[in-house]
């Protein structure tokens, strides 16, 4: 094992990739020369050429679009959009071609398709740059949405999609490239579509992504200290969404919180509480709560910005909520 | 046409009834008589008897829910016919008709005396709040949710209320029988240094009132309240009645054998009908005294205690008493009392004897105006002629509503009740 940022995570995640298999290419605005917006592509284009690593307009729609069009026709496309809040601009080449080609085209077409989306907020870029639309794309069946939470997921999950045949949206948090994990040596891939427990616990589950993920360990380490053993289940992947873990940990512990990064209307939380309520009924022993963003566009300026966004005392006046 | 079966009233303060079981199932045959469910009273879980034959074709009530009485329970007709509506609860027009028989308006109650003149506070009908999760730990180990109280928001019966009323189930009621101090240390003798000891923490453990128990509070904190209690002792030579209990044990079979309790409340009876006054109870400006003389014996069950009633225990011989009391007590250990068993008594007597008690008072059972508690029958030293000799002894001490009756009285029906009991064979004749 070894200790590094998610951002070397996700690079080594592409470079491995593009070593093994030519046919991957990356694709996006200033992945080349400049070596990415958050220097993901460093060295890159240097080492790979112009040919796959290559810069594009500033158009989501082209990158997206044309990622489409290479993927169709045998190449596997990485186009990587600066932040997911342009992809709203590429919207009809994601949700109505990427997600339903294969479908329309009765399986003739394969799509092994990835789309690299750095959101999250956090980092005072204001209202129309600092989104969390995860579950806008979730909702669309046909598109695989995964957004890890720790470098050795984010690794092994990219190196899935990219070698999956599927398009998949590969959601990053851009206030979480500093962040270290231990990742395993070598050549490692971890399957898209499960959940994981990422701390066990007995007293209560918490289900969350992404940041929300790391939110949730450190509201988890304060709750300790009162005595409350909270387990954590990371998704990991929105769609194809695996609630087998979430069940059975809530089977065990009957009281749940929802951490996310997005708005709480019409959220991941809503749709796993949903889900709870419909597959573990009898286990429910308090209603289940959600910790979610304040539903105001994110502010720019710093305090009202950490004020809307989820925080870690507010994770854990949610868990001693439920447990009462 | 089908017939709607109601929760029926089963006590005069009786507001709702848990059904805690279904006997018969939907679809099942059932003959008029047959019973149907089996519900929870403050008082005890009695049988519920189909008022109709026929199949049982709705059962309108989940297990585990408070139903007020009147409130239809079942529907059942014939196997084919088309059942179209629900019944609904009338609204509020159920006038009972009581029965003006004196003797039946005291109710039967659990014994030191729980008997109200007044109703019963009523909980409010509507659902019992709980976790799905509580609800089907409760259905799962048979517990009814009414019974137990809610530690979550808003008095939600949650996981750990259900954990608690399970662990707290098997409620032994043990009469703490403290052993003496052993043989005092010897002095000067070099004691052993202590050991250090990690105690084992153990948690409170909180225990919910059943139903039953907090009938009892609300009928005993009446009496204590409202009841003006003065208390007379006598004791009484029991060496002829043990010796003729004895004698008469010899000729009775096993389970059928008299106990001491069983002359007692034979003796209450007889003596009760030259003091009508206690066997009676306080009715506005006047004191109405019942015609029947019923006593109550307490009987200790899981969760509480019921007063079991010896209709005229006056008139019938002792044998009878003694078998009725038997069956009675045996089915309120149970919790499987019918009303008749535990309705009506118009004197109450409660004996700790079993347990070694020398001496106790009891709270008067509302609206009864007295209540006799009765110790062991010991072997003591007695005077007898200027000379200490071993002499079987009972105390008793009798609670009376003074409101009703005075020392003086009290005092005579005591004495009395001596002579049934320190010449037994006048019970036997």
């Amino acid at each position: 094992m070894t200790r590094i940022t998610m951002r070397e995570a996700i690079s080594q995640a592409i470079w491995e990739e593009m070593e093994r298999d030519p046919k991957v290419f990356i694709q996006g605005e200033e992945v080349g020369v400049w070596g990415g917006t958050y220097a993901v592509t460093k060295g890159f284009y240097d080492h790979f050429g112009p040919e796959r690593v290559r810069d594009t307009p500033i158009s989501e729609a082209v990158i997206v679009g044309s990622a489409i069009g290479a993927a169709m026709t045998g190449l596997r496309p990485i186009a990587e959009l600066m932040t997911i809040n342009f992809a709203f601009v590429a919207m009809d080449h994601i949700v109505n071609e990427a997600a339903k080609l294969h479908y329309m085209f009765g399986g003739h077409f394969k799509l092994p398709l990835v789309i690299r989306a750095v959101g999250g907020g956090g980092r005072q870029l204001a209202a129309t740059h600092s989104q969390t639309p995860d579950v806008i794309f979730a909702h669309f069946p046909g598109l695989t949405v995964v957004s890890p939470g720790t470098p050795e997921d984010a690794k092994g999950l990219l190196k899935s999609a990219i070698r999956s045949d599927n398009p998949v949206l590969f959601i990053e948090h851009a206030a979480m490239y500093q962040s270290r994990g231990e990742v395993p040596d070598g050549d490692y891939t971890i399957p898209i579509g499960k959940s994981k427990i990422q701390r066990p616990g007995r007293d209560v589950t918490i289900v969350t992504y992404c940041k929300g993920l790391e939110l949730s360990l450190k509201a988890a380490e304060e709750l300790a200290k009162d005595g409350i053993e909270a387990e954590i289940v990371d998704l990991r992947t929105l769609r194809p969404l695996d609630m087998e873990p979430v069940l059975e940990s809530f089977k065990k512990t009957n009281r749940a919180v929802m951490v996310e990064e997005g708005w709480k209307s019409y959220g991941v939380g809503a749709e796993i509480s949903s889900r709870i309520y419909e597959e573990a009924f009898d286990y429910l022993d308090a209603p289940i709560k959600r910790v979610a963003q304040k539903e105001v566009p994110l502010p720019y300026n710093r305090t009202l910005e950490q004020m809307a966004l989820p925080q870690v005392p507010d994770i854990v006046s949610a868990v001693k909520e439920v447990l009462k | 046409m089908a017939e709607t079966i109601t929760m029926p009233k089963l006590g005069f303060d009786m507001a709702e009834g848990t059904l805690v079981r279904w006997v018969k199932k939907e679809g099942e045959e059932i003959q008029k008589g047959d019973v149907l469910a089996e519900i929870e009273t403050d008082k005890a879980t009695v049988e519920v008897e189909s008022s109709a034959s026929g199949t049982v074709r709705k059962l309108l009530v989940d297990e585990g829910t408070a139903v007020p009485v009147g409130d239809p329970i079942a529907m059942v007709g014939s196997p084919d016919e088309k059942i179209e509506s629900i019944p609904t609860p009338e609204p509020e027009s159920k006038t009972e008709k009581t029965a003006p028989a004196p003797a039946e308006s005291g109710p039967a109650t659990a014994k030191p005396e729980p008997v109200t003149a007044e109703p019963a506070v009523t909980t409010p009908t509507g659902r019992v709040k709980a976790s799905p999760l509580a609800r089907r730990m409760a259905e799962e180990k048979g517990l009814a949710l009414a019974n137990l109280q809610g530690s979550g928001p808003g008095g939600r019966i949650v996981k750990r209320d259900v954990e608690s009323a399970i662990s707290a189930q098997p409620t032994a009621v043990s009469s703490a029988t403290t052993a003496p101090a052993q043989a005092a240390p010897q002095a000067g003798a070099a004691l052993a240094p202590l050991p250090s000891i990690n105690a084992e923490p153990r948690q409170d453990q909180r225990v919910n009132l059943t139903k039953l128990r907090q009938a009892i509070g609300r009928r005993m904190t009446e009496s204590k309240q409202q009841f003006p209690h003065f208390y007379v002792a006598h004791e009484y030579k029991m060496g002829q009645l043990m010796a003729l209990r004895k004698q008469v044990n010899q000729y009775l079979p096993d389970g059928e054998k008299l106990s001491v309790n069983d002359f007692i409340v034979k003796a209450a009876g007889l003596a009760l009908r030259q003091y009508p006054n206690l066997n009676a109870r306080l009715d506005g400006e006047a004191v109405l005294r019942f015609g029947a003389v019923n006593v109550g014996v307490a009987v200790t069950v899981p969760g509480g205690l019921l007063t079991v009633v010896v209709r005229d225990a006056d008139q019938k011989p002792l044998r009878q008493i003694s078998l009725e009391i038997k069956s009675m007590a045996a089915r309120a250990r149970d919790g499987k009392v019918k009303p008749d068993d535990v309705e009506g008594s118009t004197f109450s007597t409660s004996n700790l004897g079993m347990y070694d008690v020398e001496n106790f008072i009891a709270i008067i059972s509302p609206p009864e105006a007295a209540i006799l508690a009765l110790g062991s029958a010991r072997e003591v030293p007695v005077v007898q002629d200027g000379e200490v000799v071993p002499g079987w002894r009972m105390k008793a001490t009798i609670s009376v509503d003074h409101r009703v009756s005075d020392g003086a009285e009290a005092a005579q029906f005591m004495q009395a009740l001596a002579t049934y009991l320190e010449e037994p064979l006048r019970l036997m004749v």
